[in-house]
């Protein structure tokens, strides 16, 4: 007689330590094998959309900061960018330089935070150590900017709350000298790892059919081997001025679009940052970065969608404006949100252990999906 | 790369009256209306034309366009009665490089779109997404629950300009 | 209290109260349940890296709550995440310890008008031993919540009954 079998299910958060905040994951087992996937979502659903259309423009801004937080500034560009298009404002040339200085800074902080809690949920603690020294740095560059150390209220509807501090300049130039020999510690110490190739190549792989009919984006797009991203195929700000490569997923290890190819991505792309914000860094402008801040934001009657590169993808709002004081309606395009609905594609058929490689790959920030 | 005008000709020779208008209200995008249960076989087309080739999903919205009759309910509490809600698609090529808007209106008391979660595989979340902020009912939706809110949430659609909070959600107040 | 003041001089025996050794030991090891909810999250998290470094207090992360002897409710908490919560915090063993950290879970935060989600005060579900301000309270704020939830551990009674 053959022994009886069935299948297991197995319940994973909304409290673990590997899923990134408060996701909870319905895993459906055969032995180790799994079967399928069901996410629930919702444990962080804040209300933000119905915030917006409470606040008047500028107000929504504070809101913004706490959709990905470990990504404010990036946050607050994307909806400035927005409104400004609403509004039809020019920045000054000196806020543009500002902006991407920041966002870029904070593109290396938050892949930062990715790669270290990554290496963590495989199990390599140290690698999470020294991936907070660093973004412990940026944030002082930050805190010396604007007071805050995560969520900023920076970036304005046509400007910036206030100038940089005297020092940044030299501190920031200082920062990218100290930063520069510390991507190949860390590709020293966790992504030429042995172990953690193993635990990474040839998991969870993406092709890129399925990514672009999933509609996912950034590092994990890339990841699969295509060369898409807003700040080159559709530049917003001042993108254009600047020299840098998009690195793509080569499959280095196994098959291209797997995890390793995901995080990989994100190193090169930390590097890549860099060069930006050293050349905006040498050539930034002097002049006024408040003279362009309406005094009262009204935007006319119409709809408008605006989008930028965040550090997880694309994030874009949908605005739709009727000419009061409040927006009608402010819709999310969230990074996370999107590419998390991939991963009960990509899990099917693989181990327990590799749902947590999978997920912390495709990183991803429970204040966005929820919101 | 074709303009919104080109898209709705092609459109409009294909489907006929099913395409319902061009709408140039917003100065910053056009956008293609399109009747609600017609909206599927739209976008297979839409995604499967080499010419059009809209091959990603962008973003899916609802909106509450709470353009009815406002209508004392209960004491001191105004409801929405008629009008419509909206559903909002943005489309994106990555291989012709363009993009484009269609909306669908339906009705406010018994909204029903069909789903283009077949064309799309993320429709299905923001679908869901949109099915419980708004209650609008996605025809042939493989799994249509609550995704944000807990499903035993009984006070309806949060988003929807008429909202009204409930006083308390298993034992625990809710207003401040 | 001086316990470690004292040296071992004396034929090695230390004479102390009952309370004050209990209370010693329960503040010198408290063990966090390792769970973070939103953006006060985030900077818990910096509080245990190597910049501000918890284990310095004792503080260290366990993954079960049955291990725990505190609970960090760090960020917003959700109508939907608070019975979850009362869950977690009910397979704590006692003696058990609840900081709030951050004004969401201290009273809603910035969410606390038009959040038709959010529970307006993590005490509304579970009692709380220490409140944090801020959003995000810095983790000077945080190491100064912990030091504060010391100083009444150390002051606590087995037999009198504490307010
Ligand atoms: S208190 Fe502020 S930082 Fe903390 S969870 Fe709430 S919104 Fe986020």
């Amino acid at each position: 007689m053959a022994l009886k079998t069935e299948e297991m299910v197995l319940n994973m958060g909304p409290q673990h330590p590997s899923t990134h905040g408060v996701l909870r994951l319905e895993l459906e087992l055969e032995g180790e094998l799994v079967l399928n996937v069901r996410p629930h979502l919702g444990y962080l659903h804040r209300c933000f959309e119905k915030h917006c259309e409470a606040m008047t423009y500028p107000q929504v801004i504070p809101y913004v900061d706490r959709l990905d937080y470990l990504a404010a500034m990036s946050n607050e560009l994307t909806y400035a960018i927005t409104c400004e298009k609403l509004m039809n404002i020019q920045v000054p040339e000196r806020v543009e330089y500002i902006r991407v200085i920041m966002v870029e800074l904070q593109r290396i902080a938050s892949h930062l935070v990715a790669l270290g809690t990554f290496g963590l949920d495989i199990g390599a603690f140290t690698p999470f150590l020294y991936c907070f020294i660093d973004r412990e740095k940026i944030l002082s560059l930050f805190e010396l900017t604007c007071g805050a150390r995560m969520l900023y209220n920076y970036i304005w509807i046509g400007g910036l709350s206030h100038d940089l501090h005297p020092d940044f300049i030299r501190l920031a130039k200082e920062f990218v000298q100290y930063f520069k020999p510390h991507v190949a510690e860390l590709n020293n110490l966790l992504s030429y790892n042995k172990i953690f190739i193993e635990r990474t190549a040839n998991v969870g792989v993406l092709p890129l059919e399925a990514a672009i009919n999933y509609n996912i984006t950034g590092p994990s797009l890339r990841g699969s081997g295509i060369k898409w991203d807003l700040r080159k195929n559709d530049p917003y700000s001042i993108y254009d001025k600047f020299d840098f490569d998009i690195p793509v997923g080569k499959g280095t290890f196994g098959q291209v679009g797997d995890c390793w190819d995901r995080y990989f991505v994100r190193v090169v792309e930390m590097e890549q940052s860099l060069r930006i914000i050293e050349q905006a860094l040498e050539q930034i402008p002097e002049g006024d970065v408040t003279s362009a801040l309406p005094k009262r934001v009204k935007p006319p009657e119409g709809t408008v969608y605006a989008r930028t590169e965040n550090p997880k993808g694309e994030l874009g709002f949908f605005i739709v404006s009727n000419g009061s004081l409040n927006p009608y309606r402010v819709k999310v395009k969230p990074p996370s949100f999107v590419n998390l609905t991939v991963l009960g594609e990509l899990c099917k058929g693989c181990f327990i252990s590799d749902v947590i490689a999978i997920l912390g790959s495709i990183d991803i920030v429970m204040g966005e999906v929820d919101r | 790369m074709k303009n919104d005008e080109e898209i709705f000709e092609i459109l409009k020779a294909k489907f006929g009256d099913s395409i319902i208008e061009l709408n140039a209200k917003s100065p910053f995008e056009k956008v293609i209306v399109i009747a609600p249960l017609k909206i599927k076989e739209v976008s297979y087309f839409l995604r499967d034309d080499s010419e059009l080739d809209f091959c990603s999903l962008v973003l899916l919205s609802g909106v509450d366009d709470a353009n009815g009759e406002k209508v004392e309910l209960e004491e001191g509490f105004k409801g929405i009665q008629g009008g419509t809600l909206s559903v909002y698609y943005h489309l994106e090529s990555i291989n012709q490089k363009q993009k484009a808007t269609l909306k669908v209106s339906t009705s406010r008391e018994n909204p029903e779109v069909e789903s283009v979660s077949d064309v799309w595989r993320n429709a299905d979340w923001h679908e869901r997404e949109a099915f419980d902020m708004y209650g609008i009912k996605f025809l042939n939706h493989p799994d249509l629950r609550r995704i944000l809110m807990p499903e035993d949430w009984e006070a309806g659609y949060p988003l929807r300009k008429d909202y009204r909070n409930p006083e308390f959600y298993q034992g625990m107040k809710v207003p401040y | 209290m001086g316990l470690l003041d004292k040296e071992f001089s004396d034929g090695n025996i230390v004479i102390t109260k009952t309370d004050d050794l209990l209370n010693w030991a329960r503040l010198s090891s408290l063990w966090q349940v390792g769970f973070g909810l939103a953006c006060c999250a985030i900077e818990m998290m910096a509080t245990s890296a190597s910049h501000y470094d918890f284990d310095r207090f004792g503080v260290i992360p366990r993954n079960s709550p049955r291990q725990a002897d505190v609970i960090i409710i760090s960020g917003t908490v959700t109508l939907k995440m608070a019975q979850r919560i009362k869950r977690l915090y009910e397979q704590m063993p006692d003696p058990k310890y609840v900081i709030s950290m951050g004004s969401c879970s201290n009273c809603g935060g910035p969410y606390w008008d038009h959040g038709y989600h959010v529970l307006k005060g993590i005490d509304r579900v579970i009692p709380v031993d220490v409140y944090v301000p801020g959003c995000p309270p810095r983790p000077e704020a945080l190491l100064e919540g912990l030091l504060k939830l010391q100083e009444k551990i150390r002051n606590e009674s087995t037999v009198k009954k504490s307010a």
